[in-house]
């Protein structure tokens, strides 16, 4: 449909025929007054005349028509009785608004009074309340003039029955999270044991702490539909950093009505902490504690946030300092390992829970510990800009440099052992990557070259993508290069990724020229080790004509990692966790049936698997059922056979010596709970080894 | 993820098509109907997400109609909102008894009206 909507129109059309309708039913009632189908189609018109009218802007039709709508009301209810002078009346009323529908204008307001005054004189004593314009559930327009966010305690617990009038709780808590920052805590309390629950009922209740800067009529109005069949309180609560400091959790459980003063008097004159103590004592339920907790919490940083924006408390700190408050974290969680290990040998309950809370303590400071040295990576993008600039005049190409994700954060080593291989890359792209201004103009590009810097977070990795518009790597060459160079042989079929991480190795190089910039193949190799170096992994995507990105997969930080223990022989190894897809067994069977062919058939897809045994040359018979760790590293993906599985370890990586710093297939060591050294095994390589191996058999 | 279905029960075309062309700006399918019969009779030949319904229309008034609809099993939870004027107090508590979720008060803008489907229709 060509022609615009516009409902206004759609009005006027629909107003014509309602009012030709109206006067064919009032005509049909003086004949039959007592037909109520015509009173109530006579309603309905003005209904309708009214309602629609107010929606698109006849504001003077809908109020009269009101007046006349209230008296058929009252016909409707039997409290008057349709006479010749009110269908006259009416007949003129209904006159009166086509007049008021085509040229509101020029109506005649003495008129108009008239005959509201017949309509009064017709039903005296019930005149209609003008018609209010006032609409219950229009979402009031957020007010920015109160600018300081107010915090709330909101607590709500539905009706039963609320999920049978079509509402979902859950998406008025959503709307509550679109106000500002919300911390919900749901109280169960009221849940039904399992055989006793129905499933159409809801049961959950929930204490919400909101702190937002609109008005508290936005709450009320997230809760519009409901509040009458729930019970809802909404108060606000304080958060100057003087009262906060003040109000304890039996305080703010006293204060929302949830613990009597004396309860929490008696708890806390029994020094244990006073939530434990009276979920034990059954006076609060441990819901309800956890809330007030959760409240207690939420306050606090809303407290802290303005204190912190009013003094914007930095402090500059020697980075060795950090560097050894990590080491003695590290060194904490190894110490916490082994008290973990002796809690659990000597079965004492009372130990378990402090070496449990030791545990949790030392997680959270390895956390903190970890943010304090992460680092914006736009420090590092920064200094590139030199780079381009002098890089680009020297070759005589124009180049601009693009970044994006500055703000992104990583480990403060690793952005430093970054800068050599993002200058290798960049100054690549510029050189081998970019055309030059008259190359580019002649394929249609824009003279000026660009390169794109960009990071992101990915889960625990950040992604570092160096990408240029320039003319992609040469397929052809990298693999006449290959072949020359005996590491491929002649017409094998390979994978792009495959053919693309040749450029990684030593003394390779397509480059026609050697330039003082490069086209000597050192470089690429560096690039490639100190990444392994960083535990990461790179991917390369090229496009003939339209440029190249490499991709830098880093992991968030160095020092301490997730860890899958297993067990090969007496050994305990590790196998960093994000590299681990999932354990499966093999069974003795399976085994006889791979044979000599170590591949396994994982729901149907064919994984090679590596027994490390095998490679660790153990003595001895093997389990029963081995089992299989699937790891992967980028694309690939391969099978180790283990003895056991144990479980996941926090792992404080420690460098190997300087004798087996340059043994293969391990990238460190920790320290285990009793004490002992596992050594953390090297996926990428036993992957690389994996496929060389295969490699090697296929060609033998 | 599919289109949410939103089903517009009303007897005034203009407001049909209002509701119609702004749920559907903002990316809702829409399904109309003229009265509350021709309204239960879609709901049941096609599956919806929501319902926005007029109180008074012929044939069936939007009260019975919902009343009708909560009885349907794929009805049970669906949101069912009415659209009342201000001076209807009394029906928006009988809609409420017949089972609707929430009301729409006219006249209502695009805005009010896309508020309230948001805040029912994940």
């Amino acid at each position: 449909m060509a022609q615009a909507i516009d409902p206004a129109n759609t009005f006027r059309q629909e107003a014509v025929e309602l009012l030709a309708q109206l006067e064919t039913t009032l005509l049909d009632l003086e004949k039959a007054p007592d037909d109520r189908g015509l009173v109530d189609t006579v309603f309905r018109a003005l209904h309708t005349l009214k309602g629609s009218g107010a929606m698109f802007g006849w504001d003077a039709l809908a109020a009269f028509t009101h007046h006349v709508e209230t008296t058929y009301d009252l016909v409707r209810r039997n409290e008057l009785k349709v006479s010749k002078e009110l269908v006259a009346l009416t007949l003129a009323a209904a006159d009166h608004i086509r007049v008021l529908l085509d040229t509101p204008d020029q109506a005649d307001k003495v008129r108009q009074n008239a005959l509201l005054a017949s309509f009064r004189d017709l039903a005296p004593g019930r005149a209609s309340a003008p018609a209010k314009a006032a609409a219950t559930a229009k979402p009031k327009a957020k007010t920015s003039s109160d600018d300081d966010a107010r915090t709330f305690r909101i607590r709500f617990r539905p009706g039963r029955d609320i999920m049978q009038f079509g509402t979902n709780p859950l998406l008025l808590l959503d709307e509550l999270r679109d106000l500002g920052t919300c911390t919900v805590t749901p109280i169960t309390d009221a849940v039904p044991p399992l055989e006793e629950i129905d499933p159409t009922a809801c049961y959950l209740a929930w204490d919400v702490v909101l702190t937002t800067k609109a008005p508290r009529s936005a709450i009320d109005d997230v809760f519009i539909f409901v509040a009458d069949q729930s019970d809802l309180a909404i108060e606000e609560i304080p958060t100057d950093p003087e009262a906060v400091r003040e109000r304890r959790l039996g305080e703010i459980l006293v204060e929302r009505g949830d613990a009597a003063p004396a309860d929490v008097e008696e708890g806390l004159s029994r020094q244990e902490r006073l939530g434990n103590l009276l979920v034990k004592s059954g006076k609060v339920s441990g819901d309800r504690v956890a809330s007030a907790l959760v409240e207690q919490q939420h306050v606090r940083g809303v407290a802290k946030s303005k204190e912190v924006t009013s003094s914007a408390a930095t402090i500059r700190v020697p980075a060795e300092r950090l560097d050894s408050l990590m080491d003695q974290v590290g060194e904490l969680v190894i110490a916490q390992a082994r008290l973990m290990q002796q809690a659990m040998s000597l079965a004492d309950p009372l130990l378990k829970s402090i070496s449990e809370d030791i545990e949790r303590l030392a997680s959270e400071l390895r956390d903190t510990t970890m943010t304090i040295r992460m680092l914006p990576i736009g420090t590092l993008f920064g200094r590139f800009r030199r780079v381009v600039h002098d890089l680009s005049n020297e070759l005589g190409k124009s180049v601009e440099l693009a970044t994006e994700g500055e703000e992104t954060e990583l480990d403060k080593t690793v952005i430093e052992s970054l800068n050599d291989p993002l200058v290798h890359l960049i100054r690549n792209a510029i050189d081998h990557g970019v055309e030059d201004a008259r190359q580019r103009q002649a394929l249609g590009k824009s003279p000026t070259a660009r390169v794109l810097l960009s990071a992101v977070h990915s889960g625990a990795q950040v992604l570092i993508t160096i990408e240029d518009d320039g003319k992609g790597l040469n397929r052809a060459a990298i693999r006449a290069k290959a072949e020359e160079k005996g590491l491929l042989s002649p017409g094998q079929e390979l994978s792009d990724t495959e053919l693309f991480s040749f450029i990684f190795h030593p003394g390779f190089s397509t480059a026609a020229a050697v330039t003082s910039v490069s086209g000597r193949g050192v470089g690429m190799d560096v690039v490639k080790r100190t990444i392994d170096g960083l535990r990461g992994t790179i991917d390369i995507a090229s496009t003939a004509g339209k440029g190249t990105a490499i991709t830098l997969k880093l992991p968030l930080t160095l020092a301490i990692i997730d860890g899958l223990l297993i067990r090969v022989g007496g050994e305990i190894y590790v196998v960093p966790l994000a590299a681990v897809e999932e354990c499966v067994e093999l069974t003795r069977e399976q085994d006889h049936r791979s044979a000599g062919r170590s591949f396994l058939n994982i729901r149907g897809e064919i994984v090679a698997f590596i027994r490390l045994r095998q490679l660790f040359e153990v003595e001895g018979e093997p389990e029963a059922i081995q089992k299989v760790v699937i790891v992967t590293f980028g694309e690939a993906r391969i099978g180790l056979v283990v003895d056991q599985v144990i479980g996941q370890h926090q792992t404080v990586i420690k460098s190997l010596s300087r004798l087996h710093r340059d043994l293969e297939g391990f990238s460190g060591a920790t320290i285990l709970g009793d004490g002992s050294v596992a050594l953390i095994l090297d996926i990428p390589h036993l992957i690389t080894f994996a496929r060389d191996r295969e490699t090697m058999q296929r060609a033998s | 993820m599919a289109k949410k279905r939103i089903l517009s029960v009303d007897d005034s075309a203009s407001i049909r098509q209002m509701v119609a062309f702004t749920l559907e700006t903002a990316g809702y399918e829409v399904v109309t109907a003229n009265d509350g019969q021709d309204g239960l009779d879609r709901a049941k030949s096609t599956s919806v997400d929501m319902v926005i319904t007029d109180l008074n229309m012929p044939r069936l008034s939007g009260i019975d109609m919902i009343k009708q609809l909560r009885t349907l099993p794929a009805f049970k939870f669906v949101p069912i909102v009415m659209l009342t004027t201000e001076s209807e107090e009394r029906k928006k508590q009988e809609g409420r008894a017949a089972g609707a979720t929430g009301w729409i008060v006219k006249p209502f803008n695009p805005d009010q009206l896309l508020a309230v489907v948001k805040k029912l229709v994940s």
